[in-house]
């Protein structure tokens, strides 16, 4: 699993790989109580805004960790939203990637290195 | 960037897992350990103490009621000549073209004559000071207390509550006021729920504070759910559905303009209220609920069917006791009959929503 520094995941151990927001976001974000996600199909670059989270308070911009086409959404999310609160990096996942530049991932941080950079943030 | 001013009870915030943001210049607790969902059902069902120090409290002194009525009423559209003792008012100071300044609560304690108690909102807090003392006539006083914390106790076991820590305050009225020991406590708050305020020296908040937490209905709040709680009882924020553009009634406040004032005229902007209470005003603040869980947030397009953009969002979000999104915001009045449907344009998507009569969640006031 890798991570982003605005606090996604991608899991590519499977192929497709699968995308959502680590557990430190969940905590930041609050009760989440409604989650945006991607239409199947969508081709998305890096770096594109591919879904929102909205918590109680605010909504925040799911980017995507890396290039490929949306090939399945997590529908669950669509009833339970605080399924991402339960297990951000499990249960809770947002949607699944079939990636078109798999070297991309060499860029993101893996678990140890996304800890360290927690610890930055204060 | 100024340093964050905090209340009286920051340290206990802490010790209860608060995380914090600034807000209005006061670094205050967004929500504790439980969250802000959990918080909000808590105040629902039992009992919610909120701290609502970072508010403006301040006297206001005369040579009689009669006298300090007649010149707080050349300011504001409320009946201050006929509070009784031990009364409460909601009122909204007024500029010249009959803006809200600000939206406060004024008491006349039981046993001062010519002198009113006010509570305003924390960001206006500077705002309203200035206004008061360029206006108030030789001989009448403002005297901010900034050494009085003030918390809120909310919920449908609130009464049984304080009857164990201050016997004697849980039979107030709605919108009674008393004071004893140092405590001066009303029946009224910000949530919909039955309810008191609590305004007490500084130095005693942290213990009175701590012995209610003792109590096992009572549970620390956070302003998370207090909007979310407000929102859910269509009351208004300052700075979301009151500015100094909008007027009382465009913002549903005719209710708090008695017939006197209405008829005499004699506040800023009297012209323009009166001419909206007989026809109609320029727009209209409604209640919308969407048909999804999708929240439209403050500044959101209001459209209609066809399309074309009728109104704008003030506030909203998830309301949890509701179960749906819901948002208040002003509409052109054409648009403004409940049951009305409409949209919310949210990232470019029109989200299907009806007009509902406000409040969204029933109100639970004390009537006796």
């Amino acid at each position: 699993m890798r991570f982003t520094r605005d606090h996604e995941f991608i899991d590519a151990g499977e192929d497709p790989a699968t995308v959502g927001i680590s557990e430190h976001a969940q905590s930041q974000l609050g009760d989440i109580v409604f989650v945006d996600l991607p239409e199947v199909g969508a081709k998305l670059k890096k770096g594109d805004a591919a879904a929102v989270v909205e918590s109680v308070k605010a909504a925040s911009d799911v980017f995507a960790p890396a290039s490929g086409e949306v090939v399945a959404v997590n529908a669950k999310l669509a009833e339970s939203p605080s399924l991402v609160n339960d297990d951000a990096q499990g249960a809770g996942w947002l949607f699944k990637l079939k990636l078109s530049a798999p070297a991309e991932l060499d860029g993101l941080m893996d678990a140890d290195a996304y800890a360290e950079y927690l610890k930055t943030l204060g | 960037m100024s340093a964050l001013q905090t209340t009286p009870l920051y340290a206990l915030h802490r010790e209860y897992g608060a995380r914090f943001a600034p807000f209005a210049g006061y670094d205050m607790p967004i929500q504790y350990r439980g969250g802000i969902l959990a918080e909000h059902a808590h105040t629902r069902a039992k009992a919610g103490l909120f701290d609502v120090s970072h508010m403006g409290q301040a006297w206001l002194d005369g040579p009689s009621h009669a006298a300090l009525a007649e010149s707080l009423e050349v300011l504001c559209a409320a009946d201050l000549k006929g509070l009784a003792p031990g009364r409460q008012r909601y009122a909204q100071w007024l500029n010249e073209t009959g803006g809200i300044i600000d939206d406060l609560m004024l008491s006349r304690p039981e046993s001062a004559n010519g002198r009113l108690h006010i509570v305003v909102n924390a960001g206006r807090k500077a705002v309203d000071y200035a206004f008061l003392a360029a206006r108030l006539p030789p001989g009448a006083k403002l005297t901010p207390r900034p050494e009085r914390a003030l918390l809120a106790l909310q919920g449908p076991l609130a009464a049984s509550v304080l009857a164990r820590i201050a016997p004697g305050f849980e039979k107030l009225a709605f919108m009674a006021v008393k004071a004893a020991g140092g405590l001066e406590i009303c029946r009224s708050g910000y949530t919909g729920e039955d309810g008191y305020e609590i305004s007490l020296p500084a130095e005693d908040a942290e213990g009175f504070a701590r012995r209610l937490l003792r109590e096992p209905e009572v549970a620390l709040i956070g302003l998370g759910a207090r909007d979310t709680l407000r929102l859910e009882a269509g009351l208004c924020l300052y700075g979301h559905e009151l500015s100094e553009e909008i007027d009382p009634v465009e913002a549903g406040l005719a209710w708090s303009i008695p017939k006197r004032r209405r008829a005499e005229g004699g506040f800023p902007g009297a012209s323009r209220i009166q001419q909206a209470l007989a026809e109609e005003p320029q727009r209209r603040l409604v209640g919308l609920k969407l048909d999804g869980r999708a929240p439209a947030r403050e500044g959101a397009e209001i459209v209609s069917p066809e399309g074309a953009k009728i109104g704008i969002v003030t506030s909203g979000g998830f309301g949890p006791s509701v179960g749906a999104a819901i948002a208040m915001g002003f509409v052109e009045p054409a648009f403004a009959a409940p049951g009305a449907a409409l949209a919310l344009l949210v990232r470019g998507k029109p989200l299907p929503a009806n007009i509902v009569p406000l409040p969204f969640y029933p109100h639970a006031y004390f009537r006796g």
